[in-house]
């Protein structure tokens, strides 16, 4: 155990591309922890998608020991939280889990909108924080202009901040010092009763479920028979150790230290994070405070593309399942994708994360249905239910009225993009809460529609801002508003995936873009085919595929018998990847290109 | 199963001869063929002769309905390389009473001199392509004769031979309806009992493929005006007794070239020469023969004693394959045959669906597309296409 005065545990902040693995490999590599022919770019993130995007997505935790000038060893625990809007509430208990953060500004770019929203979980969570200007080994790098909006929009002191590069490993030693001597030592009594707070869970196929804590109070040892206090689940304490970043058991973790649990629990659903972890005898009597089970936010289906691949995806969703609590699924029926899952996520990203999964780690390829959020449904005998599917909306005799959850949507744009910017949060029906600067570039504060941003409001403003915007956001609440289920008939069969909510001022344009879409995404057949968007029986958008006029082999003789053969066959298995609606054949993507809006 | 094991016979028997060398390489053509400075004709004989000797001994018997010169351009062999050729194959197998020879030949000067050494050959019947009757486009078409010595050619090879056929190009760069239609009819006039008219069709790996992918070849039909030229060529031949009795095929009763009948009623047909393919029952398996592409890697491979490579055709791409060559014929499939080859039955919701749509007729046996249906043939072969599955999962294979 260590001493508290010789511990520092700290996280880092950083906007997605501002060098916060890198910097976090540089410390590792600096101390030693890790030995350079081990060292690995990015060794916090474990997985693939996640080295991939640069994105992290489960915390991680290093412990790096550290003797300072000051002669001393240090215990220096860094948690790597995720960095993305998604897992907003997993990274508000990893900023508690710490006492400072380093505020990590990439100087050839400025503040970001992610780096505030991540500045003020941690100013939230009383940090300590020490800016570091990274990438100054760049020519753009501009230190006093970064400073002056660190002083600016976030309202820190910027003297003290370290500039760095985290690639050539200047300044780090510096960085390292600042930790030891700015960020303050946790605190905690070792003799009360053990407060544990759960930082975080995944699975692991040898050791069952690992679970990542911050010790506040008490001591944890081997043994110990410990208490979820959610749920009340009690469970044998087999391993105890911390990370370095590989696993190594120790015997007990006393207050203020960080390191992970095994205690043969087998789902990580049983593992909830900001969870408080005390014994079963002797316990704490009150929880840390902040826990909440996390809620999904945005649903979607998910359907093989090959029907017989359903089982498979049970299998793969079922495992998945085990190591996201945050990950919810129902089955689902669709006449139109036959069978698969309805999935709540947390997020955008998190759909994404998921769906690459599967379809990487399981080899199933999937079709993803348009992504909606949960609409609040107020029945005219009082009741509320809770839309999750467009397709299941009620009969609208029996409906009252409904409500849609809302976010407040942070935006940072350079002065050139704003006004592009603006034009999509207007047409994304959204309501201008606040306008400042900060040199040259705008912060934009928007009250928005959830629906309106699940889809691809991210990509869209990426693409009229030339990737220059960063965003973020947070839900506020539900309101109400005018919203109607739009569906979509195919040669005058309604597709059930392809239902939508849509605000009603918006349905016909909503819907004639729809089906111009779509008429551009199936293929033409041997018949015309009309394609119609509809609120309740009545069609407020059409468009007409033509039939296929000619498509006839001028040339065959005994030599083409083969070739063309092939060819027909390359066709037919084309086809198979559509999904048949009547006659009418629908290619995978289009349940999601229709949707998309250009505008 | 005595019945599959006979199937070819509903097609009857044929030969291909191919000949792989042209003077030039026209910019539409995908065809295996190549252009060289000199040929040994003698070595080239020896090895078709070989090849003869070799496929006869494993059919012993069988009567030969058909034999065909393709190529390349067959009518740069030397007569007496063509008339050893018929005369082995008339030692090698019984032939049938109306055994036909088709040579397919350039309309040159030089070639057309060389007809009435072909006939006293063998041969009986010729196939000119023509392609076009202005110079202009026989210019684009890469084409090295004249319309005038087209115009020579044909008439020579009528004096010539029995049985004369020509072929056309349509939907050619910048063609209007009006133009096509007024050479067509001058086609006519010139033609004996057959013209094979083709949609030029731009495929991969032709001069013409390369310059379509970066938009350097203007000037080609539309959708609708392709429509319209084929539905042009159907009315003029069907006015002048010329009935299409295949898609791009057009003849007087009895005027039919028998050969392609072979492959497009799913007959068997050896194929001899680089690159040629052939479909041959034995012992009671099809199999799907190819020989190699080039020149000199066949030559050298026939010479070595190397046999072509081999492929039993299961049953689901038998009926694939008869489904596809026989509905391009007018009087399309027999239901029954199809039944009897694939030992299950054709969908009956898509030949409703097809039915419904006008695409398709039935009369009795017989399922043939409409007008209508040809035009749209491919989507209408896949619609009715057995799924792979329903054979992979049966123990129908053979």
């Amino acid at each position: 155990m260590t001493e508290l005065s010789k511990i520092r545990n700290f996280s880092i902040v950083a906007h997605i591309d501002h060098g916060k693995s890198t910097l976090a490999d540089r410390l590792i590599q600096e101390t030693g922890t890790v030995q350079d022919r081990d060292m690995k770019e990015q060794l916090l993130d474990a997985m693939d998608i996640e080295r991939e995007r640069g994105i992290t997505i489960k915390a991680n935790t290093v412990r790096i020991d550290y003797t300072a000038d000051d002669g001393e060893d240090y215990v220096l625990n860094l948690i790597d939280t995720p960095g993305h809007v998604d897992f907003a509430y997993e990274v508000s208990r990893s900023m508690r889990a710490v006492e400072g953060s380093l505020l990590v500004v990439d100087s050839t770019q400025g503040v970001e909108a992610q780096t505030l929203a991540n500045v003020y979980q941690a100013i939230d969570a009383d940090h300590e924080l020490v800016p570091v200007f990274n990438k100054i080994d760049l020519p753009a790098s501009d230190i006093d202009r970064v400073a002056e909006q660190v002083e600016d929009v976030i309202g820190i002191d910027a003297s003290g901040a370290i500039p760095v590069s985290a690639k050539t490993g200047q300044g780090i030693h510096e960085v390292l010092e600042a930790i030891v001597k700015t960020l303050p030592a946790p605190k905690g009594t070792r003799d009360a009763p053990l407060k544990a707070m759960l930082v975080d869970s995944w699975y692991d196929a040898y050791l069952g479920v690992i679970v990542l804590v911050r010790i506040i109070d008490g001591v944890l040892k081997k043994g110990d028979r410990i208490k979820m206090m959610s749920n009340g689940s009690i469970h044998p304490v087999d391993r105890i150790g911390v990370f370095r970043p590989q696993m190594q058991a120790i015997d007990e973790l006393g207050p203020g230290e960080i390191g992970f649990l095994t205690a043969s629990i087998k789902q990580v659903r049983d593992t909830r994070v900001g969870d408080t972890i005390t014994t079963e005898k002797k316990g704490a009597d009150t929880p840390l405070p902040g826990f909440k089970p996390s809620q999904p936010v945005v649903f979607c289906g998910l359907f093989p593309v090959d029907n017989a691949e359903f089982e498979d995806l049970r299998d793969a969703i079922e495992k998945l399942a085990l190591n996201d609590a945050s990950f919810s699924f129902e089955m689902e029926t669709s006449a139109a994708l036959g069978f698969g899952f309805r999935c709540g996520f947390l997020g955008l990203l998190h759909l994404e994360v998921i769906r690459d999964r599967i379809e990487r780690e399981y080899d199933i390829e999937l079709i993803t249905t348009a992504p909606s959020v949960i609409y609040h449904v107020y029945m005219r005998d009082g009741s509320m239910i809770e839309l999750h599917n467009p397709a299941d909306m009620p009969d609208l005799t029996h409906v009252d009225h409904l409500e849609e959850p809302r976010i407040k949507a942070t935006i940072l744009v350079p002065d050139d993009y704003l006004g592009d910017v603006l034009k999509l949060c207007q047409d994304r029906r959204g309501i201008q809460l606040d306008l400042t600067y900060a040199g040259s570039r705008a912060m934009v504060v928007y009250d928005l529609p959830l629906n309106e941003v699940v889809f691809d409001f991210y990509d869209r403003l990426k693409s009229v801002t030339k990737g220059y915007a960063s965003f973020d956001y947070q839900m506020t609440g539900y309101r109400q508003d005018h919203l109607v289920k739009m569906q979509i008939l195919v040669n005058d069969e309604p597709v059930d995936a392809l239902s939508t909510m849509v605000h009603r001022d918006r349905a016909e344009q909503r819907g004639r873009a729809m089906c111009e879409k779509l008429k551009d995404l199936i293929p033409r057949h041997m018949f015309k085919i009309p394609i119609q968007a509809a609120i309740g029986g009545r069609i407020i958008a059409r468009e007409t595929l033509a039939a296929l006029r000619k498509d006839v082999t001028a040339k065959c003789y005994g030599g083409d018998a083969t070739r063309k053969r092939k060819l027909l066959d390359k066709q037919k298995a084309g086809k198979k990847k559509m999904r048949q609606f009547g006659k009418v054949d629908i290619p995978q993507e289009a349940f999601i290109s229709a949707l998309k809006m250009d505008g | 199963m005595d019945a599959l094991a006979e199937d070819w016979r509903n097609g009857g028997f044929g030969l291909y001869i191919h000949w792989p060398f042209c003077q030039a390489k026209c910019p539409y053509c995908d065809f295996n063929s190549h252009v060289v400075c000199q040929i040994d004709q003698a070595r080239w004989k020896a090895a078709y002769i070989q090849e003869i000797d070799r496929f006869a001994e494993e059919t012993p018997g069988r009567i030969l309905n058909t034999m065909f010169f393709g190529g390349g351009t067959p009518s740069l062999m030397d007569p007496d390389v063509v008339g050893a050729i018929i005369e082995k194959v008339r030692q090698s197998w019984p032939t049938s009473n109306d055994f036909e020879i088709t040579l397919e030949a350039n309309p040159s000067s030089v070639e057309a001199a060389r007809f009435a050494a072909y006939r006293d050959a063998g041969v009986n019947r010729v196939s000119v392509g023509v392609q076009a009757l202005n110079n202009n486009d026989l210019k684009r078409l890469g084409r090295l004769h004249s319309k005038d010595e087209a115009i020579k050619a044909i008439e020579i090879a009528k004096k010539s031979f029995e049985r004369v056929s020509f072929d056309l190009m349509y939907g050619r760069q910048d063609q209007s309806a009006a133009s096509w239609s007024s050479e067509l009819t001058w086609a006519i006039d010139l033609a004996a009992d057959h013209l094979s008219l083709y949609q030029l069709t731009i495929e991969d790996g032709t001069a013409f493929g390369d310059r379509y992918k970066i938009g350097r070849l203007r000037g080609l039909p539309d959708e609708d005006l392709s429509v319209h030229l084929f539905e042009i060529t159907q009315e003029i031949c069907d006015k002048a007794g010329l009935h299409a009795y295949e898609v791009s095929n057009h003849a007087k009763s009895d005027a039919e070239s028998r050969h392609n009948l072979i492959y497009w009623k799913y007959g068997d047909y050896i194929g001899i020469g680089p690159g040629a393919h052939g479909r041959l029952t034995l012992n009671g398996n099809r199999f799907a023969t190819e020989t190699f592409k080039s020149p000199f890697q066949w030559l050298s491979q026939v010479e070595g004693g190397q046999m072509e490579s081999r492929t039993v055709l299961s049953l689901a791409d038998q009926a694939a394959e008869y489904l596809m060559m026989s509905l391009r014929l007018t009087e399309g499939i027999s239901i029954n045959r199809y039944n009897k080859m694939t030992g299950q039955k054709l969908d009956s919701h898509q030949i409703d669906f097809l039915r419904s749509e006008n695409l398709i007729n039935i009369d009795q046996d017989r399922l043939c597309t409409t007008d209508r249906g040809r035009l749209v043939l491919n989507s209408v072969i896949e619609t009715l296409m057995p799924s792979l599955e329903l054979f992979d999962n049966s123990q129908l294979t053979t």
